[in-house]
């Protein structure tokens, strides 16, 4: 057993200084907007693509992701679905609740 | 307490956009295209199927040249049972309980059907209007009444649905409402209430489905009579 290997003395031990590992630095409007930080969002979203044509590649870009990854796989349950028709619900509460705030408990009418 | 029965029926905006345009947007997103692919994922293999069912089911007693009409009846019973169905999803808007809509799509389509029989046999169409072995004093008037009931036939297809869905509706609503002004006083008869609201879920899912089935076979039927 080379027991000096296994227990290296302390100063020689010290591996010299790493290499910085990290990436290049990405431009802020080309990151995936999961890793896009909060205070940057207002200069991500000035940076894409807000013509008509661009919006509407946008939803479809959005569509065909969520579709890929929930729904066109193996064995697709229900919950891709049920995933979907629960954000159409949180929508249309979102849509309707100007309306609906009119609807709550109240002492007098 | 709401403050009115009716405004579960009216389709709120937010940025100049209607909720109507995402309700009508959303059985695009629920139904996948066809793929080239030999076995397709879950959806898009239940979607093929239903759809082979529902089209063989439906133009079984339609000749030939009716089947033509397979792509717009088979899109329309996926639109109505899609729009039918998500309907009953809380706080989402039904277009099919507006008449306007409903009308907007029995109205062409039963004149569609009307003119393809008036131009490719006037004679079989216009005969529709007499039933076989009438007795002779009735023939004028059966055929006013003929031609009546063929100019209500647009006008029951639109508001059969529109009737059938916002009843439903309202019925939800109307029970809701009591089962939750009960709960705090009458707890036991609210229990009942609750059942009565579980069934009559089931009853509008049903309901849903055979109203948008009705008005597609409906239409195939005039189809039938003309083509």
């Amino acid at each position: 057993m080379h027991l000096p290997l296994l227990f290296p003395s302390f100063p020689a031990a010290t591996p010299p200084v790493p290499v910085k590992m990290a990436d290049k630095p990405v431009p802020v409007v080309e990151k995936r907007l999961m890793d896009v930080k909060l205070g940057e969002l207002p200069r991500w979203v000035a940076g894409r693509n807000l013509t008509p044509t661009g919006l509407v590649a946008g939803v479809f870009g959005a569509y065909d992701r969520y579709y890929n990854k929930y729904i066109n796989v193996k064995k697709g349950g229900i919950g891709g679905v049920a995933m979907f028709l629960f954000g159409y619900v949180a929508i249309s509460y979102l849509w309707s609740y100007e309306h609906l705030k009119h609807d709550r408990w109240r002492k007098y009418h | 307490m709401t403050l009115s029965l009716f405004n579960q029926f009216l389709s709120p905006s937010l940025m100049w956009i209607p909720l109507a345009a995402i309700a009508l947007a959303l059985p695009w997103a629920l139904f996948p295209h066809q793929t080239t692919r030999w076995v397709n994922n879950r959806l898009l293999s239940l979607q093929s199927w239903f759809l082979g069912q529902f089209t063989q089911q439906i133009f079984l007693p339609i000749n030939s040249p009716g089947h033509k009409w397979a792509l717009l009846l088979a899109s329309l019973m996926l639109f109505l049972i899609t729009l039918n169905t998500a309907g009953l999803l809380p706080y989402t808007f039904t277009p099919t309980t507006q008449l306007s809509m409903n009308m907007g799509f029995a109205i062409p389509l039963w004149l569609a059907t009307v003119v393809l029989g008036l131009c490719t046999q006037p004679t079989q169409a216009l005969g529709h209007l007499l039933p076989e072995g009438t007795p002779t004093p009735l023939i004028p008037v059966l055929i006013i009444i003929e031609t009546i009931s063929l100019f209500i036939r647009p006008i029951a297809l639109g508001v059969r649905l529109t009737a059938n869905l916002t009843a439903g509706h309202l019925l939800i609503q109307l029970i809701s409402s009591a089962t939750s002004v009960l709960l705090s006083v009458l707890p036991a008869v609210a229990t009942f209430t609750i059942t009565l609201l579980f069934l009559l879920t089931l009853l509008e899912v049903a309901v849903a489905m055979i109203q948008a089935y009705v008005f597609v076979l409906l239409l195939s039927l005039y189809l039938q009579e003309n083509v």
